[in-house]
């Protein structure tokens, strides 16, 4: 392999963490609470509420539904509305988050419900507002398991990430598809994917060692 | 009870379920007072209604119908932040103690403390002078995952105090703990009735907790208050099927006397006369003899109490001497029936 190859293999790698990452992080900030309100509004729940419940899940399902390289075409004018661009890694940032934002909310949404329904009926009896029971009980007594689906939603942001470099992203993706795909560098595809495959391998054990690190039982 | 202060009063309290087409009277015109520093238990069989009966009281769960005064307050009339106020006076512990299993002991128990505000080094002091009370002090940076099931009471129990709450509801706090274990947890109860002056509501479907603990009991029955009264009265003598079934050990058919045409007895003695040899004078005044079936004696209200079912012979001219024999000792006695224990 040439030295430019390497080269471009070594941006190719700092653009793939800095479009998960940021895309995660997004994500995160948006598709965590839209996961406590599915939770929350579950008919039954503390705020149960079967109309905005299955208005939030619809919307919900609807994105998960659409396979992420459809999503990507299909929100390339959104991306270029907001980034200028459609494509470069910046631009894969956009359809990354839209992507994510549905996948972290229902991992949260499963994630809290894992909360024994006694947990939240004692901080009821003590007198909390369904804000402070979700953040005095639900969100600690469910922290080692949003940390293990953090893990996995990383991975999974990480795979439409080289996806997204099909269609003209950056990174890892856009490498193994011009140089393996089109130009036939056999190597070059080989050692992306290896690549790929060692940064998923960390983000998952680094989740799992962080999550049994937290979890008291 | 010595002032007698009225803490709730229920008035024709009413609770519904409705699922599908069918509808449960969960709670059913339930009527009664419960008074400040009394420990006032309630029984009843699975399905009675007793936890419903219990959520009503911090509005976990919402009536139908009736009142729920609370300390002058009217429950339902609440709104929910001052019911959420309110709420912090009434501390509630479960059979499953529902601690948070992800935060430590203190952590737990000063979770009310850190809801209301109160500064960190406040709350922690507080934390572990209930603690202490518990008897867990040690135990303070510990997980509950590392504790037994009655230490994690005691914990529930802290945390139950750490308001200084006007009332304790718990909902069969015993029931996931063996004999020995429920025997501690209950005294636990006791002692923080009589030192902190708490009224404590114990809910159960063991008569052996009504008896260690309780001053005053109302037996459920089908959602209905089917008796209400002093735990020695209504030990001594159950008037309600309810009552009886709680109360009278069960007598099986498997026993090895016939018993047919013979009647059975239940006989109830107090602290005093159950040192008396009742049947052994029984023989020495009438010469009759009867038939113990089944003896026990247990600590009623702090009085020793004992009951005895015993099988009286079939002629009918033996049995009157011995029924007025015991009258004539002014034993309370009660006729039983192997029909009325088979549900
Ligand atoms: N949320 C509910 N929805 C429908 N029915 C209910 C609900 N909660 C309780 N019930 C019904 O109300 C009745 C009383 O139930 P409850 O749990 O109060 O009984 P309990 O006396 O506490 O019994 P146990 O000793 O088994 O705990 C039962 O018939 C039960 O099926
Ligand atoms: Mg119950």
């Amino acid at each position: 392999m040439s030295k430019e190859i390497v080269d471009l293999i070594v941006t190719g790698i700092f653009q793939t963490l800095l479009m998960t990452v940021i895309s995660t992080v997004i994500a995160y900030i948006i598709g965590l609470p839209y996961g406590i309100l599915l939770k929350i509004t579950t008919p039954g729940d503390i705020l149960g509420n079967r109309v905005v419940h299955g208005i939030l899940g619809f919307i919900a399902n609807v994105f998960r539904s659409i396979p992420f390289l459809i999503l990507l075409v299909f929100l390339i004018p959104f991306t270029r509305m907001i980034t200028g661009t459609s494509i470069g890694t910046t631009a894969s940032i956009v359809p990354l988050t839209v992507g994510a934002i549905p996948i972290v909310a229902r991992m949260v949404e499963a994630s809290l419900n894992e909360i024994s329904p006694g947990i939240v009926e004692a901080a009821t009896s003590m007198g909390a507002s369904p804000f402070e029971i979700v953040i005095h009980f639900m969100i600690p007594e469910c922290l080692p398991s949003l940390l293990s689906g953090a893990a996995i939603n990383i991975a999974t942001i990480l795979g439409y990430s080289a996806m997204a470099g099909c269609i003209g992203g950056g990174g890892l993706g856009a490498i193994a598809l011009n140089y393996g795909y089109y130009r036939y560098q056999q190597d070059v595809l080989w050692v992306t994917v290896l690549i790929l495959i060692i940064i998923v391998e960390i983000f998952q054990e680094g989740g799992t060692l962080l999550t049994k690190k937290t979890r008291k039982a | 009870m010595a002032d007698e202060k009225v803490l709730y009063s229920l008035k024709n309290v009413t609770k519904i379920f409705k699922s599908g087409k069918s509808i449960v009277k969960a709670v059913d015109d339930v009527s009664l007072s419960i008074y400040e520093g009394e420990i006032f238990g309630i029984i009843g069989m699975s399905g009675a209604g007793k936890s419903t009966l219990v959520r009503t009281l911090n509005r976990l769960e919402e009536i139908n119908d009736g009142e729920i005064w609370f300390d002058g307050k009217n429950l339902s009339g609440l709104s929910t932040k001052e019911l959420r106020q309110t709420r912090k006076e009434i501390a509630m512990i479960f059979q499953h103690f529902n601690l948070l299993t992800q935060k430590t002991v203190l952590a737990n128990v000063v979770l009310p403390l850190k809801l209301a505000g109160v500064p960190k080094k406040i709350r922690e002091a507080k934390g572990m002078e209930m603690l202490e009370v518990v008897g867990l002090a040690e135990k303070a940076k510990a997980y509950p995952a590392q504790l037994s099931g009655g230490q994690k009471q005691r914990v529930a129990i802290a945390r139950a105090l750490a308001m200084s709450p006007k009332v304790l509801l718990c909902d069969e706090a015993t029931s996931a703990l063996d004999p020995k274990i429920t025997e501690e947890i209950l005294n636990l109860l006791k002692k923080i009735n009589k030192e902190l002056k708490l009224t404590v509501i114990i809910i159960t479907h063991e008569m052996a907790v009504i008896e260690k603990v309780c001053d005053r009991v109302g037996i459920i029955d089908a959602g209905k208050l089917a008796e209400l009264g002093d735990v020695k009265d209504i030990f001594a003598k159950p008037e309600s099927k309810a009552a009886k079934r709680l109360i009278l050990p069960a007598i099986t058919g498997d026993n090895p006397f016939d018993r047919t045409d013979k009647r059975c007895f239940r006989i109830v003695f107090d602290g005093f006369s159950s040192k008396e040899p009742v049947i052994s004078n029984l023989v020495k005044e009438t010469g009759e003899m009867v038939n113990i079936l089944s003896a026990n004696t247990r600590s009623v209200g702090g009085v020793g109490y004992g009951q005895m079912i015993v099988e009286l012979p079939k002629e009918e001219a033996r049995q009157k001497v011995i029924l007025d024999y015991f009258k004539s000792i002014n034993m309370e006695i009660m006729e039983v029936f192997e029909t009325e224990e088979s549900e």
